[in-house]
């Protein structure tokens, strides 16, 4: 990735560039935040990914615009998360209406369709990597990791059996958890907790 | 009038999809069909073709849907509508996390929701690549060919490091994965 001088035109053409490549919606956009914002870039900090993405789940509307109005308001206030916003969303918005004007068959097109199947294999790759990445920075204490490995077996009992259990509710389950662990520890301590 | 129609129908959707494109779709689709915009085998198409195009999947079916109804000014509307409610939800929330976060309250909240985001995202790829292997695609069973791209990308991406000496770009992977994909759907 080029270095560029400008800040904001930085901002708003690498999340261009993200927003061609994030393919599949969603998670897609994590390895790219991983790999470009917070490793190449240095624009936020590990600790900082990891809550914009707790904030991400939380809060409605698509994880491309949460992660690229966040990291564009940490580096360039205002002006910064419009412009990363607006550059995540061009090139699908003209993407899009190309396909809409010209391209009524689309999906039937072979190698266009062939090429799709292999990028869907690349995307849950690449969203393993970017999981396997995540949990390297946890903490290593228990709680955490008990919470981590259970909300993931249960988010893949989740996905394997469609049942009708969002991951909003596991965040709260996880959230509250931990809230009531730590109020626990500073009824019995008389004091915050300095563990958590 | 159209404009104001499509406006508020998508400015609905980006308030209430929580949970990303799978809280989405349900709402796009009440929308769209309520409307009369599209018809249920249209909508079902365009959602396939979002999920295949890069971006947002949200962005992408808003973009449609206007342009199908009221050109491009029709395109804009919808995508504006839908991505304003997160843009000003999450530009409020940095303003106020700087300050909030210092909070021991909100520590002991993220204590547990940053290891339960990374286990979600674990569940969410294992299954992905579980899908890509084992499940049916489209009335036929996944097989080998899924099997031999599972391979070679995930070669490429985790033993990338060591044959390369550097990691391989999530950019890069998706480029390869394309041709990988011409290539052996092709024959």
């Amino acid at each position: 990735m080029r270095e560029r001088k400008n800040k904001y035109l930085d901002l708003f053409l690498t999340f261009m560039e993200i927003g061609a490549f994030t393919f599949g919606g969603g998670y897609s956009m994590i390895p790219f935040i991983d790999e470009i914002c917070v490793e190449k870039k240095k624009w936020i900090t590990q600790e900082q990914m990891g809550n914009i993405l707790v904030i991400a789940e939380s809060t409605p509307g698509p994880m491309a615009i949460n992660c690229s109005t966040f990291v564009g308001y940490l580096k360039g206030g205002m002006t910064g998360a419009f412009l990363a916003t607006t550059g995540v969303v061009l090139p699908s918005f003209f993407i899009i209406l190309l396909i809409a004007m010209f391209l009524d068959h689309f999906l039937e097109i072979t190698i266009v369709a062939n090429a799709f199947k292999g990028i869907k294999i690349a995307v849950g790759i690449l969203i393993l990597n970017a999981a396997f990445n995540m949990i390297k920075r946890q903490k290593k204490e228990m709680i955490p990791q008990l919470i981590l490995y259970g909300a993931a077996v249960v988010m893949l009992l989740i996905n394997l059996f469609s049942w009708n259990f969002s991951s909003i509710s596991l965040l709260l389950i996880a959230g509250l958890f931990t809230l009531v662990l730590y109020l626990i520890h500073c009824f019995l301590f008389q004091k915050g907790g300095d563990r958590l | 009038m159209i404009y104001l129609q499509l406006f508020i129908g998508f400015l609905n959707v980006g308030f209430f999809a929580f949970g990303g494109a799978y809280g989405a779709i349900p709402l796009i689709r009440d929308v769209v069909l309520s409307h009369g915009w599209l018809t249920e085998e249209a909508l079902t198409y365009m959602i396939a073709v979002s999920e295949s195009t890069p971006g947002s999947i949200v962005v992408n079916l808003s973009t449609y849907v206007g342009y199908s109804q009221a050109g491009i000014f029709g395109a804009f509307c919808a995508t504006f509508a839908a991505v304003l409610p997160a843009f000003l939800i999450i530009l409020f929330i940095s303003m106020v996390l700087k300050n909030v976060i210092k909070m021991k309250g909100v520590q002991a909240v993220l204590y547990g929701l940053n290891p339960c985001v990374a286990g979600i995202i674990l569940a969410t790829g294992v299954y992905m690549v579980g899908q890509n292997l084992f499940l049916v695609h489209h009335g036929a069973r996944a097989g080998i060919k899924e099997l031999i791209l599972t391979v070679v990308l995930g070669g490429i991406m985790f033993g990338g490091k060591k044959v390369f000496g550097k990691k391989v770009s999530p950019i890069t992977l998706i480029m390869i994965a394309a041709v990988l994909g011409m290539v052996v759907y092709g024959v």
